[in-house]
């Protein structure tokens, strides 16, 4: 228990650590929200001013840090000055699109890169091996911007599948069967395009972990005692081969991240990127680090299941602990 | 294949690439800013190599292309116009008034295919400098810790782990959303550089600073401070050279990272914009509504991305085989 309190104090110190220095990098950067209104000859030097103290942004930097931890304490993540509203409300629905965009695309790379990559590692130097791994090579290679346009005009094209956004217009007035429905197309695509950007990574790592533990001398023995090929493939080598595979997936999430924004933005999909990316062109700071915070906190709790997982899968950490 | 014929291969492909990137002032037919505003969306143009009487031609040659009026391009067989070489200083082009573009044009009608070597220019000339910045700092700042150690050392590696942490893209956005926006083309090009390589340094510096930290324990180290060498020459002479093949096998996973980096950033709008082309505001084009429902061939920035892609990928996975 020890190890996994340690680790949630490394997700803290990881939030802390971003905020202070959003805080700090915003304050040395040239510029806010109001600067653009300078430069607008209608508009008064002081009414400018004013507006800036109005928004408390004349006040020393480690005022503005407490104040927002306090707020945050309560559950208000600030006030959106180019939405003209609170952030909170804003950034919860799209916090909630992003997970379920990213844990789609990730259950489904998952489910195909395990078996996948098992079956080509158990007929390593095989011909199937050899066309599995250009396979994987080549769609590594594409990269996910084109994946998110390709599926995007694939989209558009056939008229099959919905062009971006999350639900359809009358999605209100659906029955709840109906409704599932609806997302579950509009979701279809995007989850596709992200799944199969990660899918090459993933299957690549597995196959070599089970070639590494295929090689190691346990397998042999369990061999040598006649266990079946699928029991030993699924539930002595996999097992073994884990532990790496974990710590992948903590590690992939950022990856995961970053290609999300890039398919959200394409594919219009209402997820965080595309909130985080409008934030940041307008100067509004406070939905800017919303968005930084909450995508943290995504991290933090990926990399904290990682840990779990991590524990439960492999007896030296917790012997170790 | 042994693992040299593999290297030596991708060496090639990737040689190749990046030369006819370098070339491009001479392979593109025209300018990359060059409009022919008449011609907005053509598509790729058909070169042909038989007359309208069925006839072999030794030259090929194009037939001038016009509106039909409805969006899309008809070819005028009375007029046709034979390829040429060397024509305006360039490989390839053909006579006024007839016109080539090998992959269309874009809304102003551009020619695509120059665009796109003009734009590899950017695009990949971004990733390889980016590379050696962060190498540079990777090597200075790993040498640095793993060397000399204590608290800079422990300070490095925190802020490191941060740093990999956070998705890259969104950190990238960050940084470049605090700087001024609106710059010129140049200073764009040396901030996109400066930040991606000022980013992605810390990757480098942990791999090469694990390196280090083996390394300086080694006998003939060992050897050489008991003779009295200074911090200066064991870096130089041992340690530095330690630290060669890592950096060389970080360089060929970092070069396609720091170009998708690139391409990124410039789609998003926040890089190289118009009208000078890289391959991220062209695929920006590339991705608006009426582009992808009827002017596939603009998508060819993406495309041409995956042999760059591949060509590291194979070197990268030839080299890390031992």
């Amino acid at each position: 228990m020890k190890y996994i309190a340690r680790r949630a104090l490394h997700a803290v110190i990881l939030m802390i650590a971003v905020s202070v220095l959003s805080f700090l990098f915003a304050d040395l950067a040239p510029g806010d929200y109001f600067s653009e209104m300078r430069l607008d000859p209608r508009m008064s030097a002081g009414a400018v001013e004013g507006m800036r103290s109005g928004a408390g942004l004349d006040r020393p930097l480690p005022v503005r840090y407490i104040r927002w931890a306090a707020s945050v304490a309560h559950g208000d993540l600030g006030w959106s000055l180019a939405y003209n509203g609170p952030v909170t409300p804003l950034v919860w629905p799209r916090m909630g699109a992003t997970l379920l965009l990213t844990g789609t695309a990730t259950l489904l790379a998952w489910l195909v890169a395990l078996p996948l990559g098992v079956w080509a590692a158990a007929r390593r130097g095989t011909w199937r091996d050899g066309a599995v791994s250009a396979f994987l090579a080549l769609l590594l290679s594409v990269p996910d911007l084109l994946l998110a346009i390709v599926f995007l005009a694939f989209a558009v094209r056939t008229g099959r599948f919905p062009a971006g956004g999350m639900t359809s217009a009358e999605f209100p007035s659906l029955g709840a069967a109906a409704r599932v429905g609806d997302m579950a197309r509009h979701l279809a695509l995007p989850a596709a395009a992200l799944a199969l950007g990660m899918l090459p990574v993933l299957a690549r790592h597995v196959r070599a972990g089970m070639i590494e533990a295929m090689d190691s001398p346990f397998a042999l023995s369990a061999r040598a005692q006649g266990i079946p090929r699928f029991r030993l493939l699924f539930r002595h080598l996999l097992p073994a081969a884990l532990n790496p595979l974990i710590s992948l997936f903590g590690l992939s999430l950022g990856t995961l991240l970053s290609a999300s924004l890039l398919v959200e933005v394409v594919m219009g999909w209402p997820g965080l990127g595309p909130l985080f990316l409008e934030a940041i062109m307008a100067r509004d700071f406070a939905l800017a680090l919303a968005v930084a915070m909450l995508s943290t906190a995504f991290l933090a709790a990926g990399n904290l299941v990682a840990d779990i997982l991590l524990y439960r899968a492999d007896p030296r950490i917790r012997l170790k602990a | 294949m042994s693992r040299r014929i593999k290297i030596a291969l991708a060496l090639a492909a990737l040689g190749l690439l990046h030369a006819a990137i370098a070339l491009a002032g001479w392979l593109a037919p025209y300018g990359f800013a060059e409009q022919r505003r008449e011609y907005p969306y053509a598509p790729p143009t058909k070169v042909h190599f038989t007359d309208r009487a069925g006839h072999f031609q030794l030259r090929p040659f194009v037939y001038a292309i016009e509106p039909d009026g409805e969006g899309s391009y008809r070819e005028d067989r009375t007029r046709a116009f034979p390829l040429r070489l060397g024509v305006r200083g360039r490989l390839f082009g053909v006579d006024e008034p007839g016109v080539i573009f090998p992959l269309g044009t874009d809304s102003v009608g551009r020619d695509v295919f120059s665009r796109l070597l003009y734009g590899g220019r950017v695009s990949l000339l971004t990733g390889l400098a980016a590379t050696l910045l962060s190498l540079a700092l990777g090597v200075a700042f790993g040498v640095f810790a793993g060397y000399f150690g204590g608290w800079p050392d422990r300070l490095l590696m925190r802020g490191a782990e941060l740093a990999m942490a956070l998705p890259w893209l969104y950190l990238l956005l960050a940084v470049r959303a605090f700087l001024p926006l609106h710059i010129t083309t140049l200073q764009a090009f040396a901030l996109l550089i400066a930040i991606i390589g000022g980013i992605g340094w810390v990757r480098p510096a942990r791999l090469v600073r694990g390196v280090v930290l083996s390394g300086r324990e080694r006998g003939y180290v060992e050897a050489a401070r008991g003779f009295g060498a200074s911090h200066a020459y064991l870096i130089r002479r041992h340690i530095l050279p330690m630290t060669f093949p890592v950096a060389l096998t970080q360089a060929t996973v970092l070069i396609p990272q720091y170009v998708l980096a690139e391409v990124a950033l410039s789609f998003l709008g926040l890089g190289v914009s118009e009208p000078v082309p890289s391959w991220g505001n062209m695929l920006a084009e590339a991705s608006q509504y009426h582009a992808i429902v009827s002017h596939a061939w603009m998508l060819a920035p993406g495309l041409a991305l995956a042999p760059v892609l591949l060509g590291y990928l194979l070197l990268a996975d030839a080299l890390e085989e031992r």
